[in-house]
């Protein structure tokens, strides 16, 4: 009976590859098509269904064309708002960074387990989420070196710093710097797998105290599940609000890059 | 924790497919289709504010048409009204004249028929005095038997009549 209500919240983050591709190797390298990647792959063809459909350029658009018209609207706006006109051309990559990252976080949290299918939240990997925070940093550090060159090393020594800290604040802002890409990438993984793991643990609370009778079920199972619930509709905010943050952050890191201080 | 017991495993396949995946949705999505989006927002808006100046443009000139007829029509009005006061006052000048003349002429005609008339008067007068002194020779002649200078009978009935 235990072992039956035995949860283990870590197995949702289990890495199996699919279709045999165990030992397919690249260069060394071992590329085997993972349920990660099947659910990068469910992102890219869920986000190209939804753009392609919505792109329709019609002058007056329909109910799709304008759920698009807004996403790209809002990447817009928020490179606008960020970056100013020079953000303009960085569009396509936080389009694709914000609304990869929401429909991963999103189609992660489905409820498919209902038909027996498990999903897979691939920005609960640092791997994907580091690959991602290192793509970012890399275009910050191309375009502030391709712009300003060396003085974008000025980045490091903010208006206004005192003469006598000029020996400290460098070193500071030198080890904030380089904490982004690690920041961005723990943040947005974190997020994921504690609201993940979160969940699963008030499953097994609420399968666990069922199964030792109505009581127990009553006094902890009922108010998990409820919690359950409540802690459902977080994590749908916090899966929108993570792919805000990192396409946030990295565009007021571009601003940094574009513009300096 | 899979993520950092699986990581020796797994880390180059996670990378390998996010590269391919998040590189499509850059390509072909981020690049293929967003700026196509955009270009049509922006061209929205832009053909948005394009018809809302000309409306506005429409308006104005809507208005200036106006009010140059407007302009127009009350100077044509009060063209209108010079014409016909220059009219009456014509009209008014013609019929004076004509009265005038009218006047004139029957003045002239009652002068002449007053002057027939006198002269009638005095013509009838004349005729009066001869057939009264004719009257007066034969009356001397029949209840007196006397012969009358006709002259002197003039002479004497003249005198009667105007004492």
């Amino acid at each position: 009976m235990a072992e039956q209500g035995k949860v283990d919240p870590m197995h949702q983050f289990m890495i199996e590859p699919l279709f045999g591709t165990d030992h397919l190797t690249l260069g060394g390298y071992n590329i085997a098509f993972t349920n990660s990647a099947l659910w990068m792959l469910i992102t890219t063809v869920a986000l190209f269904v939804f753009v392609a459909g919505g792109s329709k350029k019609q002058l007056v658009p329909g109910r799709w064309q304008m759920a698009v018209e807004s996403l790209t609207g809002f990447i817009d706006n928020l490179l606008a708002a960020n970056v100013g006109p020079a953000g303009k051309k960085y569009v396509p990559y936080i389009f694709s960074l914000f609304s990869f990252i929401l429909f991963a976080n999103v189609l992660g949290l489905l409820p498919l387990g209902l038909v027996g299918v498990h999903p897979f939240t691939a920005t609960s990997h640092f791997t994907v989420t580091g690959v991602l925070a290192v793509l970012s940093f890399a275009i910050v550090l191309i375009v502030g070196f391709k712009r300003h060159g060396l003085h974008f090393f000025s980045l490091f020594v903010p208006h206004g710093t005192p003469g006598w800290l000029l020996w400290l604040i460098p070193f500071i802002e030198l080890i904030s710097f380089l904490v982004r890409p690690f920041s961005l990438a723990l943040r947005l993984f974190v997020a994921m797998m504690a609201g993940h793991v979160l969940l699963e643990v008030l499953s097994s609370f609420v399968i666990a105290s069922t199964n030792s009778g109505f009581l127990w079920g009553t006094v902890v199972g009922l108010p998990s599940f409820l919690l359950m619930i409540a802690i459902c509709a977080l994590e749908i905010l916090v899966a929108g609000i993570q792919a805000y943050v990192f396409a946030l952050l990295t565009s007021l890191y571009l601003n940094d890059a574009e513009n300096l201080h | 924790m899979p993520q950092i017991a699986q990581l020796s495993a797994t880390y180059a396949s996670q990378i390998f497919w996010a590269l391919i995946f998040f590189g499509f949705v850059f390509f072909v999505i981020g690049r293929g289709f967003v700026p196509g989006v955009l270009a049509t927002v922006a061209n929205r808006d832009k053909q948005i504010a394009d018809d809302l100046a000309a409306a506005k443009a429409a308006r104005t000139a809507a208005e200036a048409a106006e009010e140059a007829w407007k302009q127009t029509a009350a100077k044509q009005r009060a063209d209108a009204h010079a014409l016909i006061a220059a009219a009456k006052h014509d009209a008014t000048l013609a019929s004076e004249t004509r009265l005038g003349e009218a006047a004139a002429a029957v003045d002239a005609r009652m002068a002449e028929a007053d002057a027939r008339l006198a002269a009638a008067s005095a013509s009838a007068l004349q005729e009066i005095e001869t057939v009264a002194s004719e009257a007066a020779v034969l009356i001397a002649q029949s209840l007196a038997g006397l012969t009358l200078d006709a002259d002197a009978a003039r002479a004497s009935v003249k005198e009667v009549l105007h004492g």
